[in-house]
Order: structure tokens, then sequence, then C-alpha cells
């Protein structure tokens, strides 16, 4: 599903955020990926859906090679792959049954099944009675219900989050991760970097540990490891 | 692109500009001011341009008829003026005319020339008036090699000094619109600018969803177009109603006559129009391009 070799990325400003990141994740994994901030978690991250480059190595991600992936197709990529942030990235303007519906318009789908498709991901997120609201007018955690709509919606075979729960308190943070665990129960891989000690304590899965751009640990079943 | 998909484009653009509503009224002022200013630019450019065209369709050659010639010999020398290339229009003046010119010329005080009339000292001539009035020179030269003319006069004097001052009227007419345009060019895209700098996030969330470049822009591109459009409407009402209102109230200035409203106005208006749509779009169109690359 997801490969790196020798991975390495270097900034602009010289700092080296990846050194060497080989890994494998199969289909249907649920990995989480920890380590101190600045220890090169969201660069690994955002490696997976090209938002940035890497300066050596290969990636492929559901059968496309990213670093050979020319210009105008990265949009297909994007459309296989589910992305979910830590500041839930919802169109400020568009109503959450717009925003959950936008990502079956770009790829141009029938009215009729954006509307069905759109019905059905947000009665899983439980966000039905909220299909006229802005994003502004929701709480924290129903708005990272909303973009993780949005990223199920394609079916994507892969979900990519970073830090889903930074910003959320620990109640709704469970409410998330019980979504991301019935998520990955019907089949989609999930990768997630995160912070949440607790969470990942109790969760018992793949565990990634990544220290000065090196993965240093991959557990399966592992536990956070370090103190907050 | 399904047809289904560019009525969404359509849709999206036009929703827009009130969702992003004081970023509209932000383009759109910007669009009906500096369109405003620069159609009364192009309606003052124009006018004085024509003035400078009326003042020198005034300029002259006289050309005088040797004394004493018959009368087959100045039905000739009309010939040859007629025939030398350059010449638009010609008369006949004979010296009684002239006289008679010239004591109205006089007013009241034209008694005084009566006792000229036994007695002509004015030669006849021809009044020609070159289809270019900047050739005036050029083509009295010609004229004056006629052996059947006497001497040609056209204001030499002040007449190149005119020729002077009106081209450089109207080059600085020319300079100043085209400069008027290239600010208003900046003007708006700069706004444009700004207001699309404030929804850049928008645009990388777009992208991360999967959408293509082009399905980005199209509602931009709409929505500029609409800005554009409607940005112009205002400044064609003010220069329609207030150019009507000048022609009722004031014929002239000095000597001059304004240039008459139809066409000028509809071509000025087309003009407006052009460019308020033309900048809306690649305004919109060239501000998100650089955000695009994600």
């Amino acid at each position: 599903m997801i490969e790196m070799h020798d991975v390495w990325k270097q900034y602009p400003n010289g700092s080296a955020a990846l050194q060497g990141v080989s890994v494998r994740i199969d289909k249907g994994e649920f990995v989480y990926v920890v380590g101190p901030s600045g220890a090169g978690k969201s660069t690994f991250i955002k490696l997976m859906y090209r938002e940035e480059r890497p300066t050596k190595g290969s990636i492929f991600v559901n059968g496309f090679n990213i670093e050979r992936l020319k210009e105008r197709k990265i949009p297909l990529m994007r459309r296989q792959i589910g992305v979910v942030f830590q500041d839930f990235k919802l169109l400020p303007n568009l109503t959450v049954y717009e925003n959950v519906a936008f990502a079956l318009e770009v790829i141009e789908a029938p009215k009729r099944k954006i509307k069905n498709r759109v019905a059905e991901v947000l009665n899983l997120v439980s966000l039905t009675e909220k299909l006229d609201a802005l994003p502004g007018q929701l709480s924290g955690g129903q708005q990272q219900r909303v973009s993780i709509a949005r990223a199920l919606v394609n079916s994507p075979a892969v979900i990519i989050a970073d830090e889903p729960t930074g910003n959320l308190d620990p109640e709704t943070s469970w409410e998330i991760m019980d979504l991301f665990e019935e998520i990955n129960r019907r089949g989609t891989t999930i990768v997630m970097a995160t912070h949440n000690k607790e969470i990942v304590n109790t969760m018992k899965k793949r565990v990634l540990a990544i220290e000065n751009g090196q993965i240093v640990r991959d557990q399966k079943r592992g536990v956070y490891g370090y103190e907050n | 692109m399904k047809i289904s998909t560019f009525r969404r484009h359509g849709r999206e653009g036009l929703k827009n500009l009130t969702r992003n509503g004081w970023m509209t009224f932000a383009s759109f002022s910007a669009v009906t001011v500096t369109l405003l200013l620069l159609g009364v630019f192009l309606l003052l450019a124009y006018n004085v341009q024509q003035f400078s065209y009326q003042l020198e369709d005034q300029v002259v050659i006289n050309v005088f008829v040797k004394e004493g010639l018959q009368k087959n010999e100045v039905i000739e020398l009309e010939r040859q003026i007629k025939n030398t290339p350059g010449v638009v229009e010609m008369k006949f003046v004979p010296k009684e005319t002239g006289l008679k010119d010239l004591k109205d010329k006089f007013k009241e005080n034209g008694e005084l020339l009566d006792v000229m009339e036994s007695n002509n000292p004015l030669p006849d001539k021809f009044v020609v008036k070159a289809s270019n009035p900047q050739e005036t020179k050029i083509v009295s030269q010609k004229i004056e090699q006629s052996p059947l003319v006497d001497k040609v006069k056209y204001g030499e004097d002040w007449v190149d000094q005119l020729f002077k001052v009106t081209d450089m009227v109207r080059n600085a007419g020319a300079i100043f619109v085209i400069g008027l345009c290239f600010t208003a060019l900046f003007l708006i895209n700069n706004t444009i600018k700004v207001t699309i700098f404030a929804r850049r996030k928008e645009i990388e969330i777009m992208k991360l969803c999967g959408a293509t470049n082009w399905f980005i822009r199209w509602p931009f591109l709409i929505e500029g177009l609409l800005i554009g459009l409607f940005g112009s409407i205002l400044p064609i009402l003010a220069l329609g109603i207030g150019y009507d209102y000048l022609l009722k109230n004031v014929s002239g200035v000095m000597l001059f006559s304004f240039a008459p409203f139809d066409p000028l106005i509809y071509s000025v208006s087309g003009l407006l129009i052009g460019i308020g749509a033309l900048i809306g779009m690649l305004g919109s169109v060239l501000s998100i391009s650089r955000f695009l690359r994600i």
C-alpha cells in the first residue's frame, strides 16, 4: 500500500527532516507515527500525499510513484487518498454538505450520486443534523468529523491523518479515534501522526517512532514510549 | 469537462461574489473608480484631439493670381491647382468678393474702403485646402511653381508653430491614455491579488482534495469576469449621462465644438466593458496561479 525506500528530505533552509527512511505499510493496517516535535513526523506524512517532495529516495502510495508523478497527475493521486489535518482544513464559506460534496465534485460525479454518498458518510460520522451549518458554527470535534467525512467520501484505500486530535479535548479525541477505528475495521488503511500517548497506548496498533529524521522503532501492537 | 461541471463553475463563481462580500466590493470599487477615471480621460483626450483637427482645418492657402491674366489662363490655373496632389478643396475668390470680405472684417469702419471700389488693388485669388493640413507647406510650394501664380500665402510663421503644438497635444494625449490604461490594469490587478491572497488557504484545501488547477480556476475566472462587467456599468452610465448633459448645455469651448455623442460614447463604453472584463478575468487567473503550486 505504502512503501518508502531510503527517503531523504532536506528543506531549502538546510534542515534535514528525514534521513534515510524506509518503511512498508500493508493494506488494512493502522499505523501510529510518534516522536518528539520536529523529529520529522509531519514531513513523513506530507511526503505521502505530495505536499512535499523527497530530496532522495522513492515513495509508492497506492500504486503511484509519488516522486516521479507528473504535475497534472497529482489530483488523480490525491483523490485516492483521504487526508485529515489537525486544523481540519474545511472551506469556511461552504456548508457541511458542500464541504463533503466538494471531494466528489472534483471527480465530476453525477449530482444524485453525490447526494446519496454525502448523506451516507455524514451518517457514518453522525452529522446528519448539521448539513447546512457552516464550519464556524461547529465545535472542533464536529469540524474534524466533517473533514473525516470528506476524506472518506471518495472511498479511498488509505487515510492519512496529521495529528487529527491535536486541537481536541480528550473526550472528543476518543470519539474521533473510535471513528478511525471503525473506518479501519471496514478495510481502509490508516496512517496517523499523533502526540496522544493515552490513545496510542490503549489502541495497541503498530507504532513507528521517528527521531532526528530516522525511524528508531517499529513495533506491532506498540506503545507511545515518550513522556508527555 | 461535463456541462454539469461547467454549470457548477458558473454557479460557484456567482455565489463567490456574495460569499466574499467585502472583497467583491473592494474589487468592484477598484474597477469602477479606475474605469471612470479612464473614461473621463478618454473623452477628454478625444475631444482635445478633435479640437486640434478643427484648428488645423482652419488653415488655408491663399493663391494670388498674377495681375492681368486672360480668362482662359485663370481657368488653366484652376485646372493646375485642382490637379496638384494633396488638394482637397478650392474656391475662386474674385477681387470684388475679396474687397467685400475685407470690408466685413472692418465692420462699421468698412466705409473707409469704399474709395477702393473704383480702383480695386486686390488681386484675384484661389483659396485652397490641403487634404492633410500638415501638408499645407508642401502643397503650397507645388502650387507656387506655376508661372500663372503671383504668390502663395498660408501664414507660414504661425501655421508651422500651430502644427508643432497640435502634434504635441495629440501625442501627449495618446501617451497619457496609454499610461492610464496601464495604471488601471495595475490597480485592478492589485486589488484582485489582495482579495485572492486572503483566499489562498481555500485554494490549498481544494488542491489537497484532488481538484485540478482548472477546476479551481474556472469559478475564479467567472467571478473576475462578473466583477469586471458589473464594475464597468456605473462608469458607462456616469459618462453617458454626463456627456449628454455637457453637450446639451455647453455647445463648445471658444471656437471648438465637442465630438458628437454617437458614436464616441458607444466606442468608449465598449472599450471600458472590454477592459473591465479582460482585467477581471486575467487578474483572477494570474493571481491564483502561484497558489496552485502545491
